[in-house]
């Protein structure tokens, strides 16, 4: 008789690499984040950019205006990267950089700040983010047009496939995609064609070596992932993800080594599901979703980082954060997860949900792939997620989809969570902007060889001009990176060569939302709004600022024109006087601001003082992440109205603006803007 | 508001009118409308000693052959090269409304750049509003106007169903954006679209060789129709910009061969103020004008220089008189 088979592994699996997404404020201040982190146990470092970093501008740039050190820290240069990495091993650590549009400059940096230690390129780990289609669809935060862009992709993996053999060059991103509205079905589809896209053009840079290293290539690119509070079909979907990945790396690149077809994947859980109301909540959906990437060990992520609790309000402190890496270590260290095999092997369930994901993110690939792949179809991509998010919010907002605390279970105590001075959140000092544009002059001016700077960015752009047999990007940026360039020098170099672009914003093509007593009753009110105008209610809806998260400005459009508006959509990545100067043209009646990344305070007044100097003074509106202290300061600016994360019955909104509209129209013949501009103009 | 005065405005070639005037010229109460046929007034022929100025071009094509993406990079090129002839430019974006809600979501103004500060660049988004496909009734009036003031002014269409006709009642010139590789060519020929342009323009010839046989195509296509004489320009409108130069000779050569540009404004006038009227009056109004040839007939009677207001105002007087006779 011999005993059953033991349900454990033989050993103990070592647990994921666990991370905290982390940076702000200044390259010296994250620094002794990262450093204390890694002190309580964190194994990896995942570097948040600040956006003008992440979109290619420096400091002092006008569209920088009070978005410098607020999502993450900004690094202009060499100095800065070694700043950043200060006291770090670099040569042992792995560090995630969340960086799209100017990850090929980024990286540079740190194999120069890594040459500067002593560490040879050949012996540095890690992953840039590197995913712009992703960017074009969700995130916003692109620079180049999609094909000088895949370039830089191709030419960044080709290159460290050679000289930095131990790097994920690319990391694709199918997280952002659920952020912005994705089905499961979507999200696995569109991750999948981008990663065909990607290898499509990596293949054509090898030219006739193609064959030779296709393998190699297809095993660094690993994925970067979501996961939602509905954990087991999550789990379901990462299943499918591999399943469809490995038959991919088969049947369309002749992968044939087991090991170099492994789908590998670091994840970052849920925001777009995390409450401003009840706001403690959030700590069990983290832990929920933290399971759904981890429960079944066959298909169980890589690397993990988890959002704080109090994403919807602010940015997280440092506490906030090491609450999140604690989730990570008591799953890992407390629980029995690591003890078994994959412990849905035999699931019906499991293979059922599986099976049923594989064929509809198939059929969802074809059509991507008639639209002539993941690059052409952008636009397609994006008013289908448009369209999806439109669902979702309908579904929260009928109640047909529950959130606690939200649509329901909304009575509560007072919090004691958010009771401190700053509301419970990270209130990154206003001075460190002005320090960091003194700082950046001050390199330009003094630090460096002007000669040798101007002599590296004439070669970039020479490389550039040409096509990928004029050598690869990765050379001339590393020049550049040594000879002391800028971040918002080399992203100019290229966007003087390659031109600037704007990604479709998906609203355009949103089909109309079907009729319901609600929408009826706010279409007849628009109407009757159109009498006492005289025009059809005109607003333009926009985003200030280099935040690129435009789910939420994209819904209030969407809305705003199914109950009869009509909607400029002025889409991301705007300056207050584009804002203002799009006003006056329009002959809007309102403005809607939405701003995600902290740089309201900034960039709120400066709008509103722009539109008023330009004579347009339709009332402004403003939504995104704002604590509630500081309502107040807006409110005195001339902000009519505010929404937050909780403000999410749409309707509502609809309802206020039109209340606004005719309480001050009043009878008035036409948009107050005429007038003003009338006036101004023959006084 | 003055209708009267930010016409005068206009006529005086004040750019900083144009926001409120087309405030005015978009509104449907009374008062506006009353206001707006001031305004209408001060920039007819007749006060402004002949026709307005401003070149009107129509530009139009299928959803997606790269319009506003040519706009905003033509428009550019223009103002960072000193045109003398095209210094100032209106652009007039319009956008389908939505069958079901009315609203509209007006999405050009974000695909086409342009500097807040330069003055002399103006971008108004305008909703087709009932006319499906087509342009709304107040872009044509509007045109009129800005080319009081504004040396050049652009119409922006999607090329779905009766929009490319809809540009052409309304341009001095019209232009046709076609994408390579599309199979437009095809399409064109069969819907009769071939008819209208003035200047054909290729998109994205950085995609080479499709993009020449695009141009090829409808090369021979012109010549089957015995339009060899109509200009087809195959433009990149990703750096390095190519043939920008060329196109806007082309809208300056088309300008000066309008040698009859009065004779064209007020056969365009015309046909205007009787759409209107149709809209206004139906086929009852039409009754009693004695049909749609014998109108005609009488508007051929009217002296050149009437704004269109004037030729609308005529037509319902004489539609009373018949009424009432």
């Amino acid at each position: 008789m011999s005993e059953p088979p033991s349900p454990r592994l033989p050993q103990r699996d070592r647990p994921w690499m666990m991370r905290t997404y982390a940076g702000h404020s200044t390259a010296k201040a994250s620094n002794e984040l990262y450093r204390r982190n890694l002190e309580k146990g964190q194994t990896g470092l995942s570097v948040a950019f600040d956006l003008p970093t992440q979109t290619g501008y420096d400091a002092d740039d006008e569209l920088s205006k009070g978005e410098v050190g607020k999502v993450g820290v900004p690094v202009a240069h060499i100095g800065d990267m070694e700043a950043l990495m200060a006291g770090i091993p670099l040569g042992e650590m792995n560090t995630s950089m969340t960086i799209n549009a100017t990850a090929a400059w980024l990286l540079a940096l740190y194999v120069v700040a890594a040459e500067r230690e002593g560490v040879a390129q050949e012996q540095l780990q890690g992953t840039t983010q590197n995913d712009i289609v992703k960017e074009f669809l969700a995130r916003g935060t692109y620079a180049f047009p999609p094909e000088p862009s895949m370039r830089l992709i191709a030419d960044m993996i080709a290159y460290t496939v050679e000289h930095i053999p131990k790097w994920n060059p690319i990391n694709i991103c199918s997280y952002h995609l659920q952020e912005a509205g994705a089905t499961p079905v979507q999200e696995i589809a569109y991750a999948m064609s981008n990663g065909i896209a990607v290898l499509d053009a990596v293949k054509s840079r090898f030219g006739e070596r193609a064959d030779e290293v296709i393998g190699k290539v297809f095993a660094r690119i690993s994925f970067f992932v979501n996961a939602g509070v509905r954990f087991v079909e999550e789990h379901a979907k990462l299943r499918a993800m591999s399943e469809i990945w490995q038959e991919i790396g088969r049947e369309r690149y002749g992968v044939t080594d087991e090991k170099l077809l492994r789908f590998r994947y670091g994840v970052q859980v849920n925001s777009l599901g995390l409450t401003e109301a009840q706001p403690e909540n959030n700590v069990q959906r983290i832990v929920l979703e933290a399971l759904a990437v981890t429960l079944g060990r066959s298909a169980r992520a890589r690397a993990i980082q988890l959002p704080a609790w109090n994403e919807a309000l602010g940015l997280p402190r440092p506490f906030d954060q090491q609450w999140s890496l604690r989730i990570q270590q008591v799953l890992a260290y407390e629980t029995d997860l690591l003890d078994y095999p994959d412990i849905f092997e035999g699931s019906k369930v499991m293979d059922g949900l599986v099976a049923e994901l594989v064929k509809g993110a198939k059929a969802e690939m074809a059509v991507v792939a008639e639209h002539g792949g993941a690059v052409e179809a952008v636009s397609y991509m994006k008013a289908s997620l448009v369209d999806s998010h439109r669902e979702r919010v309908r579904r929260i907002e009928s109640g047909e989809q529950i959130v606690v605390g939200q649509n329901k279970f909304t009575e509560t105590e007072k919090s004691p969570l958010t009771a401190d001075a700053e509301g419970g959140i990270l209130v990154v000092d206003p001075a460190v902007e002005a320090q960091q544009i003194a700082a950046v002059k001050q390199w330009r001016s003094a630090t460096r060889d002007q000669a040798a700077v101007d002599t590296a960015l004439a070669e970039l752009a020479r490389v550039a001009k040409g096509d990928e047999r004029e050598g690869n990007l990765m050379e001339p940026t590393l020049a550049a990176a040594r000879a002391g360039a800028t971040t918002g020098e080399w992203s100019a170099t290229l966007r003087e060569v390659f031109g600037s672009y704007r990604a479709p914003t998906g609203v355009g093509e949103a089909s109309a939302a079907a009729a319901d007593d609600d929408l009826e009753t706010l279409r007849e009110r628009v109407a009757g709004l159109q009498e006492l105008l005289g025009r059809r209610p005109k607003i333009l809806v926009g985003k200030p600022g280099l935040d690129g998260h435009s789910n939420g400005a994209e819904q209030i459009a969407v809305r705003a024109r199914d109950v009869g508006m009509d909607v400029v959509y002025e889409g991301i990545r705007l300056t207050p006087s584009q804002i203002a100067a799009s006003a006056l043209q329009e002959g809007v009646h309102v403005i809607g601001l939405s701003i995600l990344s902290g740089s309201h305070r900034e960039l709120i007044p400066a709008v509103i003082d722009a539109l008023r100097k330009a004579g347009v003074d339709a009332p402004v509106i403003v939504g995104g992440i704002i604590p509630t202290q500081d309502f107040a300061p807006l409110k005195q600016a001339g902000v009519a109205a505010i929404y937050t994360p909780k403000d999410f019955e749409l309707s509502q909104i609809m309802r206020d603006i039109i209340d606004l509209l005719e309480a001050r129209s009043s009878g008035n013949g036409n948009g107050a803007t005429a007038e003003a501009v009338a006036g101004s103009a023959s006084a | 508001m003055n209708g009267a005065e930010l016409g005068r405005r206009l006529r005086e070639r004040d750019l900083s009118a144009a926001p409120a005037a087309l405030n005015l010229l978009e509104s449907t109460s009374p008062d506006d409308r009353e206001q707006a046929a001031a305004l209408l007034a001060e920039v007819a022929p007749a006060k402004l000693g002949g026709e307005a100025p401003g070149h009107i071009v129509g530009v139009t094509g299928p959803p997606g052959a790269g319009k506003s993406t040519l706009l905003s990079a033509f428009i550019m090129h223009l103002r960072a090269h000193g045109y003398a002839s095209i210094a100032s430019i209106a652009v007039l974006a319009v956008d389908p409304s939505s069958r079901h809600s009315g609203g509209s979501l007006l999405g050009d103004r974000t695909r086409i750049a342009f500097d807040p500060a330069d003055e002399q660049v103006f971008i108004r988004s305008t909703a087709a509003g009932e006319r499906l496909g087509g342009l709304a009734a107040g872009t044509r009036t509007a045109a009129q106007a800005l080319a009081a003031a504004f040396d050049v002014v652009l119409i922006e269409t999607v090329g779905v169903g009766q929009a490319e006709t809809d540009v052409a009642d309304v341009a001095d010139t019209v232009v046709v954006v076609v994408q390579p590789g599309s199979g437009d060519v095809l399409q064109f020929i069969k819907s009769g679209i071939m008819e209208i342009p003035d200047i054909l323009v290729v998109t994205k010839s950085d995609l080479g060789e499709i993009a020449m046989r695009t141009r090829r195509d409808l090369s021979a296509a012109l010549r089957s129709l015995s339009k060899r004489s109509i200009p087809v320009i195959a433009v990149s409108s990703l750096p390095p910009y190519l043939e920008f130069d060329r196109l806007a000779q082309e809208l300056e050569q088309s300008r000066r061969h309008m040698k009859d540009l009065a004779t064209h404004r007020q056969r365009l006038r015309r046909a205007g103020a009787l759409r209107s009227f149709a809209t206004e009056y139906g086929e009852h109004g039409m009754r009693a004008l004695g049909g749609r040839r014998a109108a005609e007939r009488m508007l051929a009677q009217l002296p050149a220089n009437l704004g269109e207001p004037e030729i609308g105002a005529w037509l319902a007087e004489q539609m009373q008189q018949q009424t009432s006779a």
